[in-house]
């Protein structure tokens, strides 16, 4: 039985992957997760200087999901190198750095930081939807797309994967400006804007007003979104939003995708992302499945 | 920090202690074990709508019996769903999370406002081996239906104070140490945000130490997603900004290292 499948040449275990933002960079996830069983893990995003992120509230649960406005604090690359990456280096995974910025020169040199370190992916995050320079702002505009793809591209050694946001009117024109840019893979979906009031004190959940909403509640949209950009281009896609076990992850990967990631559910459930694993290779079993690359993209 | 348990745990008793205040038994050695005064548990819901835990500060650790008590507050859905809970049920846990409090001082004031007050109980309760340590604890509630204040007594003089005057002093905690004219080398404090910062500010004007435990929304519990963060005069060495997790970090801070 093989359950392994490839990203941009990069041979990955097993699909399942950690969501950005969800896992930091593993460690506080090692007491609960053997990190040898996933596929890979992808890093909270890093900048090139460190970022102190949103006032609280930054979170806020909504039913079947919930909304995030932590606004990519992250310690910044220097101490990433320093500290995350040997700790990732350790664990018998792959490691995909997120890599976020304000400034098209801010995420190349991040990119550029990480080309001779242990990093196997860089997962470029143009589509965050929680910070008011950089993020989104490149994600929503498919000329922009290209561009900043096209310039990181020059820097990066590693494959890059483009991180997609769901908060655009056709996802396929994104993800055709990336692969135009020449982007290895892509990411998909980031989280959906919403918002959340307080009925009680007449006030906003977040402090930030607007979080990207997560979990179950946006799995359809997310599934929809692969399905069509698969058919849109020939580019790898990891396919995430919403998956919470074992059953979400394979519509996931029979929507299109090549392997798959775990956000909100590691909140939910600090095991999931073993749990997923593991429950891939039990279906594939039960279902007769000899290699896990059967079911990717097989519903036309 | 020692290890953490993520356990289905046996409900022992669960009760109604005040108007949406409820004390839970739970049964759990491993936690029970590891368990300082001043940590917290999350508790997950069963309704799967619910996604994230809630975190909830230990009331009591029974070591020897290896049960835990929290007393909490029905604010939403998912504390509401626990106080349905009834004895021979049972939930999902895991903990203990978070540093606890450190046991100094040799005359020590206990402030906890309102659902502040539960981990108070256990930290009075530690300093009882704690030879010749002079215990104060005042606690402030809005009105006057109590709870747990009973319970206090064996481990120290105890001062009420209620907002609206009901019982004891007429005010706030700090309105309480000021009418007795209380002193002390440490102060440990749980309690609404403007409580605390009142506190902070009482213990710099005093020059007199204080461990804070604060609250904020969390995701994962464990330090990893960056959700529950409180500002910090000095860079964090971990966060690498001046801030720092809550739910990893504190949730208990000396009061001179944050900012509220």
């Amino acid at each position: 039985m093989n359950i392994s499948v490839k990203i941009a040449g990069v041979e990955l275990k097993n699909p399942v992957m950690t969501a950005s933002g969800t896992f930091g960079s593993g460690a506080e996830y090692s007491e609960f997760v053997d990190l040898g069983r996933l596929g890979a893990v992808v890093t909270k995003g890093v900048a090139r200087t460190p970022w102190p992120g949103n006032p609280t509230p930054r979170i806020a649960e909504t039913h079947g999901g919930m909304l995030n406005a932590v606004g990519l604090q992250n310690p910044g690359i220097d101490l990433f190198i320093q500290r995350d990456l040997p700790f990732l280096e350790r664990q018998d995974t792959k490691i995909v750095v997120n890599v976020c910025g304000k400034t098209t020169e801010d995420y190349c040199e991040v990119v550029e930081r990480l080309a001779d370190t242990a990093a196997d992916l860089l997962e470029i995050n143009i589509s965050c939807p929680n910070v008011k320079e950089g993020g989104i702002a490149f994600g929503q505009n498919p000329r922009a797309v290209e561009a900043i793809t096209t310039e990181i591209k020059k820097y990066a050694k590693q494959p890059v994967i483009m991180k997609l946001s769901p908060n655009v009117t056709d996802i396929t024109e994104t993800a055709k400006a990336a692969e135009a840019g020449g982007a290895d893979a892509l990411s998909l979906i980031n989280t959906l804007t919403g918002m959340k009031i307080d009925i009680y004190k007449r006030a906003f959940a977040l402090a930030n007003k607007t979080g990207g909403l997560s979990g179950p509640a946006i799995k359809p949209v997310a599934v929809r979104m692969v399905y069509q950009t698969a058919r849109a281009v020939k580019l790898p896609i990891i396919g995430m939003g919403g998956i919470a076990n074992a059953e979400d992850a394979i519509e996931f990967l029979m929507a299109g995708a090549s392997a798959i990631a775990i956000g909100t559910a590691n909140f939910a459930n600090l095991g999931a992302a073993q749990e997923i694993a593991e429950g891939l290779e039990l279906f594939m079993k039960e279902q007769g499945i000899k290699d896990i690359r059967e079911i990717i993209g097989c519903v036309e | 920090m020692g290890k953490k348990f993520k356990n289905t745990a046996r409900v022992e008793a669960s009760e109604c202690l005040a108007e949406g205040i409820y004390s839970l038994w739970l049964s759990d050695e491993e936690i029970a074990k590891e368990a300082l005064p001043g940590q917290f548990v999350s508790l997950y819901c069963k309704d799967s709508g619910r996604l994230l835990p809630r975190p909830i500060s230990l009331c009591e650790i029974d070591k020897e019996k290896g049960r835990i008590r929290l007393v909490y507050r029905t604010v939403g859905k998912g504390t509401k769903e626990f106080s349905h809970l009834k004895a021979g049920d049972t939930i999902e846990i895991m903990g203990p999370l978070g540093n606890g409090f450190t046991l100094e001082g040799k005359k020590i004031i206990l402030l906890g406002g309102g659902i502040g007050i539960p981990p108070m109980l256990e930290l009075s309760k530690a300093f009882r081996d704690f030879s010749g340590c002079e215990v104060q604890i005042v606690l402030g509630y809005r009105d006057g239906r109590l709870f747990l204040s009973e319970e206090f007594k064996p481990y120290g003089r105890v001062f009420i104070a209620t907002e609206d005057g009901s019982t004891g002093t007429c005010g706030n905690v700090l309105d309480a140490v000021r009418e007795q004219e209380l002193s002390a080398d440490m102060i440990f404090a749980c309690g609404p945000l403007p409580m605390l910062r009142g506190v902070q500010a009482y213990a710099g004007e005093m020059g007199i130490r204080a461990q804070i435990s604060m609250e904020e929304r969390m995701a994962c519990g464990i330090g990893a997603c960056l959700a529950c963060v409180c500002g910090s005069k000095e860079t964090d060495p971990h966060t690498n900004v001046r801030n720092k997790r809550v739910c990893k970090d504190g949730p208990v801070f000396y009061a001179d290292e944050i900012e509220l």
